[in-house]
């Protein structure tokens, strides 16, 4: 197949020899679960067991609320703990509403845990539906609600759906190991996304350096006429949404638009799978396959862990740290964030835990840029980022915006190529959250006016309605007045 | 539980740096150098020494002044390049105080008056090497013809240390026009341009570095592989050198067929005199020149125009380190005007429409 370039990227070591020969071994049961109820992207979920209650494995705990929503299912049954604050997966380590569940050991699934007997005989609501009550999010880290992504037929003429098996990011490997473990399950929950999108094309790519899934994945494809395995040329970021798009249909995807705007969907490999688990056996999104790795810990491992497994609990199965890690991060080393502890839980979008030790960061001393261009060589969105860096410590957040700072992917091809090791990441995202931020405020300071107004003029009304009132009750006195002044005379003169 | 400070990806990092690009550079520049050096004997060792050793003192005053860490920026290598860069350009057996003159200029003036590495608008061995051509013209032309070391005309250590110290004697007695100083001057007499050329003009010399010059002019070939090295390991790209080289063949090849007898052939142009020094080290200097593809393709061919234009028509021999620095001074203006196209956006920056809504179901 006819492949199209994609400007700039970086070549990284991969490292992905530390833990790609390992098969997926699962995770013995851990002492507790933590189960957030927000792990996508969208509106939390709302518990809809309490304190103390008995769950079955599979049985839902929290429903979506909203379009953009996905809800949480029980990963083992056993019993409610509790609900409330517990650390985020994420950098800034706040707490987030969670779950807390204590296995009962027995597993036991839940009734509601059936499988469709004959699943590609299912209409593509009934599929979007089931994948949306599995709760189902992207399962390559991003974690947006997967039906959400089905549905966009209705509004998108769709013609292809595109697999993302690149894992460009180094060192993991659970997508790769996943490809070649089950290949079938892989194969099945693509092709019924492609039902439920109404495409005919599926393009699977995943990138040249597995070639053990690859060959698997072709192998499985040989029963799928629409089903194309596309080998990649291994460059980072290949498995950007799109840039993985141009790379196979040669067009690319309007500026703060969607793939599905040049009429392609993007699917995760792994998403596919547990969309199989769910639409083939009725199994809610309650596991997945964590890439375990980093020359810091003592025996990489690609496990598969329940929802809600703690951190520490993964790093204590593969035998604990060699060396006190310098990074630790969830996901790869290009894109990941830093955790801010091993006791957050393994959540949906969680790819990969990677202990880094000293001698792989190559943490430079930060110099003065040196205008050397190559953050400008190495961008596969054609942005300066030297300028954009430029403008963010200037202070001029709106010069950085025209600059592009919107249209960057965050992919971190810049910053590590850097020669002087400036964090040019770290800038972006800052000015991001700047930007959201003020955003927010402008939003909310219009809120406020709206209200002021609101108010005001249910004021004016209400003192204009007063002020009528007041004129119609003179108006009748007035009148009464004058009657009784009439009365009065008559009277009067009838008296005399 | 381990608590780190709050902080944005990549956590991996290319094993690079900028002392690596700078000592890369220099690793280029070390086949010629070192020929040269061969070339030119005692005088030049000494005056390359003291330059290197001037420059490195200069940036090491100027951290002072301005309170900026010593250790990082002196051991970054900038230094080091910006007067190698100078002591190549120079007149081999010019005087010692020619070498520390021109390193100050370089490192203070060309450099930390900007505000440090990578602040300069101005390629700083450029900026020095023409304050020097203006303020000391006759040492900055004062050319021996080679004298390789250990042969017999060549002068011994002490003599070499005479002739850096100021001694000019020695000097007078072999000095030679460089090919272009020569063409010039016999062209001005109103001779023809074969005659002109006549004892001159030898590809060869040029090529193997046999010709009189500054070191840095002196062979051809050995730049060259240096060139490569840089194109290999990434530190430059092909795009300034070859639109520099390529700008200048076409002008050279155009004017030299409508009339042979007064204008120089373009083989000529490109091997003699300093132009391929220029082309993969100087007009390529990371700090000075366009970001981006399209900024460093005008760059390079801005570059080729003017040294032709400098050659053919100025007053001046040589024409690279001037058309260098005018290009410089036209950089921050090019990497305005010359962004590469966003993804997903036209030139103009407008969102892409494939096809207008054609995609799209109404
Ligand atoms: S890669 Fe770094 S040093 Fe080079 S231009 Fe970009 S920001 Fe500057
Ligand atoms: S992080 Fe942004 S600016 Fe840097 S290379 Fe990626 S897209 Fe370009």
């Amino acid at each position: 197949m006819k492949l199209f370039r994609i400007r700039g990227g970086v070549h990284p070591d991969d490292r992905k020899q530390l833990s790609a020969e390992h098969p997926i071994e699962n995770l013995p049961l851990p002492p507790l679960l933590h189960i957030p109820l927000q792990q996508h992207i969208g509106a939390q979920a709302t518990p809809v067991v309490t304190r103390g209650q008995l769950v079955r494995k599979g049985e839902l705990l929290a429903r979506s609320q909203g379009i953009i929503s996905a809800p949480v299912h029980a990963p083992t049954s056993g019993r409610i703990m509790g609900i409330g604050g517990y650390p985020a997966h994420h950098a800034s380590g706040l707490s987030v509403r969670t779950l807390t569940l204590k296995p009962d050991g027995h597993d036991e699934w839940h009734d509601s845990c059936v499988g469709a007997a004959a699943p590609f005989s299912l209409s593509p609501e009934e599929i979007s539906t089931r994948v949306a009550d599995a709760g189902i999010v992207g399962m390559g880290g991003a974690g947006f609600p997967s039906s959400v992504k089905l549905n966009l037929r209705h509004r998108y003429a769709l013609h292809t759906l595109v697999i993302n098996g690149a894992e460009c990011e180094p060192y993991l490997t659970c997508d790769d190991r996943l490809m070649q473990e089950r290949p079938d399950d892989v194969r099945d929950g693509v092709m019924l996304m492609a039902r439920a999108l109404g495409v005919r094309r599926v393009l699977f790519a995943i990138e040249n350096n597995k070639p053990a899934a690859l060959a698997a994945m072709r192998e499985s494809a040989k029963a799928q006429a629409d089903l194309q395995i596309v080998g990649l040329p291994t460059r980072y970021p290949m498995g950007s949404a799109n840039h993985l798009v141009q790379t196979l249909v040669g067009k690319e995807t309007p500026a703060r638009g969607l793939t599905a705007d040049i009429g392609v969907v993007v699917h995760n490999a792994a998403t596919a799978a547990a969309v199989n688990d769910a639409i083939r056996h009725g199994r809610p999104l309650i596991s997945r396959i964590v890439t375990v790795t980093g020359r810091a810990i003592r025996r990489p491992r690609n496990l598969h862990v329940l929802i809600g497994t703690p951190m520490d609990y993964l790093v204590e199965y593969c035998g604990g740290f060699l060396e006190e890690p310098v990074r630790l991060i969830s996901g790869g080393p290009m894109m990941g964030q830093p955790l801010p502890s091993t006791r957050v839980p393994v959540v949906k979008g969680s790819n990969g835990l990677l202990a880094l030790s000293a001698s792989e960061v190559n943490d430079g001393a930060e110099m003065p840029c040196i205008r050397c261009g190559i953050c400008v060589r190495v961008c596969p969105c054609g942005l300066v980022p030297l300028s954009m860096v430029a403008t963010i410590r200037a202070g001029r957040l709106e010069s950085s915006v025209r600059l592009g700072l919107l249209d960057c992917i965050g992919c971190g091809s810049c910053a590590y190529a850097c020669p002087s090791h400036i964090p040019l990441v770290q800038h972006f995202n800052y000015a991001k959250g700047e930007l959201a931020a003020q955003q927010r405020a402008q939003h909310k300071q219009g809120e406020i006016k709206r209200l002021i107004e609101a108010r005001t003029a249910r004021m004016e009304a209400i003192k204009r309605a007063k002020q009528e009132a007041m004129r119609r009750r003179k108006a009748e006195m007035d009148g009464k007045k004058a009657e009784n002044a009439d009365r009065r005379a008559e009277t009067a003169e009838a008296s005399r | 539980m381990i608590e780190r400070p709050l902080y944005s990806g990549p956590y991996a990092h290319e094993r690079v740096s900028v002392r690596r690009t700078m000592l890369l550079v220099v690793f280029a520049l070390l086949p010629a150098t070192l020929f040269g050096l061969y070339q030119y004997g005692w005088p030049a060792i000494f005056l390359f020494v003291v330059t290197l050793l001037a420059a490195i003192v200069a940036e090491s005053v100027s951290l002072w002044v301005m309170g900026k860490p010593q250790r990082p920026f002196l051991l970054d290598g900038s230094a080091l390049l910006t007067g190698w860069l100078l002591a190549i350009t120079l007149p081999p057996w010019a005087p010692w105080w020619i070498g520390v003159v021109g390193a100050f200029v370089a490192i203070v003036i060309g450099k930390q008056v900007f505000g440090g590495i990578g602040q300069n608008l101005f390629n700083p061995a450029m900026v020095a090497r023409s304050a020097l051509l203006v303020s000391f013209p006759l040492e900055m032309t004062t050319f021996p013809a080679p004298q390789p070391l250990l042969s017999a005309q060549a002068p011994d250590m002490a003599q070499g240390l005479a002739i850096t110290l100021g001694d000019t004697t020695q000097v007078d007695a072999v000095t030679s026009a460089t090919t272009f100083g020569h063409v010039k001057t016999e062209l001005t007499r109103g001779a023809g341009m074969d005659e002109a050329l006549a004892g001159t003009y030898s590809l060869w010399e040029h090529l193997l570095g046999t010709s009189s010059g500054s070191l840095g002019e002196a062979s051809v070939l050995l730049l060259l592989l240096g060139g490569v090295l840089l194109l290999y390991t990434r530190v430059i790209s092909w795009h300034i050198p070859v639109s520099m080289l390529g700008s200048l063949a076409l002008l050279a090849t155009i004017f030299h067929l409508i009339n042979p007898s007064l204008y120089l052939d373009p083989l000529f142009h490109l091997m003699a005199g300093s132009v391929i020094l220029g082309a993969f080290f100087i007009a390529t200097d990371l700090v000075t020149s366009p970001v981006s593809v399209r900024g460093q393709l005008i760059f390079g061919a801005g570059c080729g125009v003017l040294v032709f234009v400098i050659r053919t028509f100025a007053g001046y021999p040589e024409g690279v380190a001037f058309a260098i620095l005018l290009m410089n001074a036209s950089t921050p203006l090019i990497d305005h005007y010359f962004r590469p196209r966003v993804y997903g956006r036209d030139r103009r920056g407008r969102p892409l429409n494939h096809g207008d809504g054609e995609d799209r179901r109404p």
